[in-house]
């Protein structure tokens, strides 16, 4: 019987030393996950060093393909066909078979790539390239050899559990995976770039947590059903999001009655990194994660910069820092996120941002001027680290 | 507590509309064109529906036409009429204050060879009739003109219109989009000489995704859409028979107790005019009097972006709308409101409430009592 699997190829991994197997672990647990909504009942296994996942069932490749694109860890994904041994002149036979059903139009050129994992097959692998490459060209005339670059690479592995046929290579995210690094704590908004700083971060192993400053009634609650979907467009790639929503509306008006004009965002951006902070020690997140990128706004300049940062210990990564807006924009795309980020929810917050902000704030003149909150600040932050509403956000 | 002040967008629908579709969704599911009994009895639910309607507007039933709604009516109206009729003329006289469904219509056909005039209103939204015979040329061959604007409420001049073209161009069809009109005012098509008119279900407690269009026995028009030959071969489609029965059992109840509703809804309107005609800042968009809608009441709210409202009355469990429904999501497509000159600030600050027959008074004073409480802390908080 013919077996569909596919041969998980893994890069960085592999050379972490003693490390090793916690990642094989990892990713293997990962692509289990991927794999388990989809009919066919696939089952990963590790074999020989290395990772296979197989189906009886030979539809569906496309769907597997599309789940395991999404696991980090994985850099090629290899549709690979199974078949037993029934001696040489059989495989021959079967590598017809495999290549008609493969290929739509046989009009290419290829390389015979053959290895013997098991010695006692009776034909070594010099043998098996030249073998297999003139009878594949006497049953397909439109082919022909190239060594050099070939279209197509047929490769024909003799293992212990039968021989693996395989010709395609389909890039996987790369990274490494889910649950070898910790948790992050995401400031996520409805833009283009913290989805993608998300999905950066996570790609390194990283979990993603979340969290959203609602600013009722100056965002709407299609505002914040935007950020949910948002959230579960990453958590393909970072698992399941837990989100937290966080009223910041009381915070808002405070800053905006007792603060100087120009200097609002910085120090809402400052709050914002306080609160995020305090719900990330929390969760037991080792970071937080911003989609800020320099000079992008006024709030994203290197000075800027040094005043938000300020006010938190945990490392803050972000990880578009050197970004162009296009390039982010390109793995938004990528990651499938562009369309809901764009959509037209416009919020009112623009009432709280200054026509002309202060682009090179001194941080001593911040902390100055965030002293006209003290007396109010205190119940105001409790209150919004209060409203804190969790929703766990997963693919669907 | 919910007080839905949005009736404008849509209603809640009649409770023994819902029964009615229930039971034949459930039990007499036939297909109309169905030739066993399930087909005739489905049929039957057709026909009666289509009376009810004819009943309402005193015409004949053969006169209606189901569709899937307002903006179907408008483009069949439209589209149909000025292809029909091509060889007497291509110019349409319009207003500049119908609903996108009219204007985005017309525009195709402006892109087909048709020319458009649009004519302007005053200050209260209202276009002239003089304007309208003004305008008219030899190859005029259809004027549109909404019945009830969306979104200030304002009456339109259509029944004077009707007249007008039948003393000076009795050639010329008529067309009014009467979305917001079916179901609160007395229309006589034939009466008023008007040929072709559009009504929806969903404004008036009936199901969305079913309207119809009327269209006199004169008229010319052609279908748009083609198919199976239902209704005559000019609607193809297999009929929407719970929506059809919903929309004519609402149709009836509405026109029923027509009198006493328009009363209440009067009534309503004031108390929130003169609660909110005491605040400060506060203006009304188009007029405010008995030849006013009974049911709409746009109000410009100086200082407010319109969303802010919105979602702070939301907050207490009130709904209305920014300025309309259907445009404020393109702000730059608000029409009817640049149209009577008003600034784009006092634009952006304009909400439309809309009310139905049950709203009592007690919702109409928490409604201004909730604006009135909230006008100051809004105003507060600019952009600077």
């Amino acid at each position: 019987m013919k077996i569909r699997s596919f041969l998980i190829k893994y890069g960085e991994i592999g050379i972490k030393g003693s490390n090793r197997h916690v990642f094989e672990e990892a990713l293997v647990r990962q692509i289990r996950n991927a794999l388990a909504p989809l009919e066919g009942g696939y089952k990963v296994l590790r074999r020989n060093g290395r990772i296979y996942a197989e189906s009886t069932d030979p539809c569906g490749e496309e769907e597997a393909v599309d789940a395991l694109k999404h696991v980090f860890g994985i850099t090629r994904i290899c549709p690979v066909v199974r078949v037993p041994d029934r001696g040489f002149e059989a495989l021959e036979e079967d590598i017809c078979a495999y290549l008609a059903d493969t290929f739509e139009s046989m009009d290419f050129t290829f390389k015979v790539e053959s290895r013997r994992a098991r010695k006692d097959f009776p034909v070594d692998s010099q043998t098996m390239n030249r073998e297999i490459g003139a009878y594949v060209l006497s049953r397909f005339p439109g082919l022909s050899v190239d060594v050099h670059k070939p279209d197509v690479l047929l490769r024909v592995e003799v293992r212990e559990d039968g021989i693996n046929l395989y010709s395609r290579e389909i890039e996987g995210p790369g990274g490494m995976p889910l649950g070898t690094a910790g948790k992050a704590m995401l400031l996520l908004s409805g833009g283009i770039d913290s989805p993608v700083a998300g999905y950066m971060v996570s790609k390194r192993g990283v979990f993603i947590d979340a969290v959203y400053f609602h600013a009722p009634p100056y965002t709407s609650d299609r505002a914040k059903e935007k950020v949910v979907k948002l959230a579960r467009i990453i958590s393909r790639y970072t698992g399941p999001v837990r989100l937290h929503v966080v009223r910041f509306t009381d915070i808002q008006l405070a800053i905006y009655e007792k603060c100087p004009h120009d200097e609002l965002t910085v120090i809402m951006r400052r709050y914002m990194m306080r609160i995020a902070e305090a719900i990330a020690l929390k969760e037991e997140c080792l970071c937080l994660v911003t989609g800020e990128s320099i000079g992008q706004v006024a709030s994203q300049t290197m000075h800027a910069m040094v005043c938000t940062n300020e006010v938190c210990t945990l490392p803050v990564y972000r990880p578009l820092i050197a970004f162009d807006k296009q390039e982010i924009v390109n793995l938004s795309e990528k990651i499938g996120a562009y369309e809901t980020s764009i959509e037209p929810y416009e919020d009112c917050c623009t009432i709280f941002v200054a026509r002309h902000p202060v682009t090179k704030p001194k941080a001593e003149q911040i902390r100055r001027s965030e002293q006209c909150l003290e007396d109010v600040i205190g119940p105001l932050y409790e209150a919004a680290l209060a409203s804190d509403e969790v929703i766990l956000c997963r693919a669907e | 507590m919910e007080i839905y002040l949005d009736n404008s967008a849509t209603t809640r629908v009649h409770p023994e509309v819902v029964a009615l579709m229930v039971k034949i969704m459930e039990e007499d599911y036939g297909n109309a064109a169905s030739l066993h009994r399930k087909g005739a009895e489905a049929e039957r639910y057709v026909t009666r529906a289509r009376e009810q309607v004819a009943k309402t507007l005193k015409t004949e039933p053969g006169r209606i036409y189901f569709t899937s709604g307002g903006t179907e009516s408008n483009n069949w109206a439209l589209i149909g009429a000025a292809e029909a009729n091509r060889r007497a003329g291509t110019h349409i006289i319009t207003t500049s204050v119908e609903h996108p469904s009219v204007k985005k219509t017309l525009a195709h056909l402006e892109e087909l060879g048709y020319s458009v005039t649009y004519l302007p209103t005053d200050r209260d939204g209202l276009v002239s009739v003089k304007d309208v015979e003004d305008a008219l040329r030899p190859d005029t061959i259809l004027v549109s003109c909404m019945y009830v604007n969306n979104e200030i409420g304002a009456v339109e001049p259509v029944e004077e219109i009707g007249r007008m073209l039948y003393k000076k161009r009795p050639d010329v069809l008529l067309h009014a989009d009467a979305v917001q009109a079916y179901g609160k005012f007395v229309i006589r098509p034939e009466r008023d000489h008007i040929d072709l008119l559009s009504c929806s279900g969903h404004k008036l407690r009936g199901p969305k995704g079913v309207g119809f269009l009327y269209i006199s026995g004169r008229t010319k028009i052609r279908p748009i859409l083609y198919g199976g030959g239902q209704q005559k071969g000019m609607r193809s489609g297999t009929e929407n028979v719970p929506g059809a029965a919903g929309l004519g059992l609402a149709a009836e109840l509405a026109y029923r107790d027509l009198a006493r509703d328009t009363e209440v809804l009067r009534q309503r309107k004031e108390e929130l005019i003169g609660r909110l005609s005491a605040l400060p800042g506060v203006r009304f968009n188009g007029r405010t009097d008995g030849t006013s809608a009974p049911h709409i009441l746009s109000v410009s709210f100086e200082g407010v972006r319109s969303e802010v409202m919105l979602h702070a009355l939301e907050d207490r469990g009130i709904y209305v709308s920014a300025g309309s429904a259907c445009a404020s999501r393109h702000p730059s497509e608000i029409s009817t409101l640049s149209g009577i000159g008003l600034s784009k600030e006092a634009q952006e600050g304009t909400i439309r409430f809309s009310l139905n027959s049950q709203n009592t008074e007690e919702e109409i004073r928490r409604t201004a009592d909730a604006v009135e409480e909230l006008l100051p802390v809004l105003r507060r908080f600019k952009r600077r």
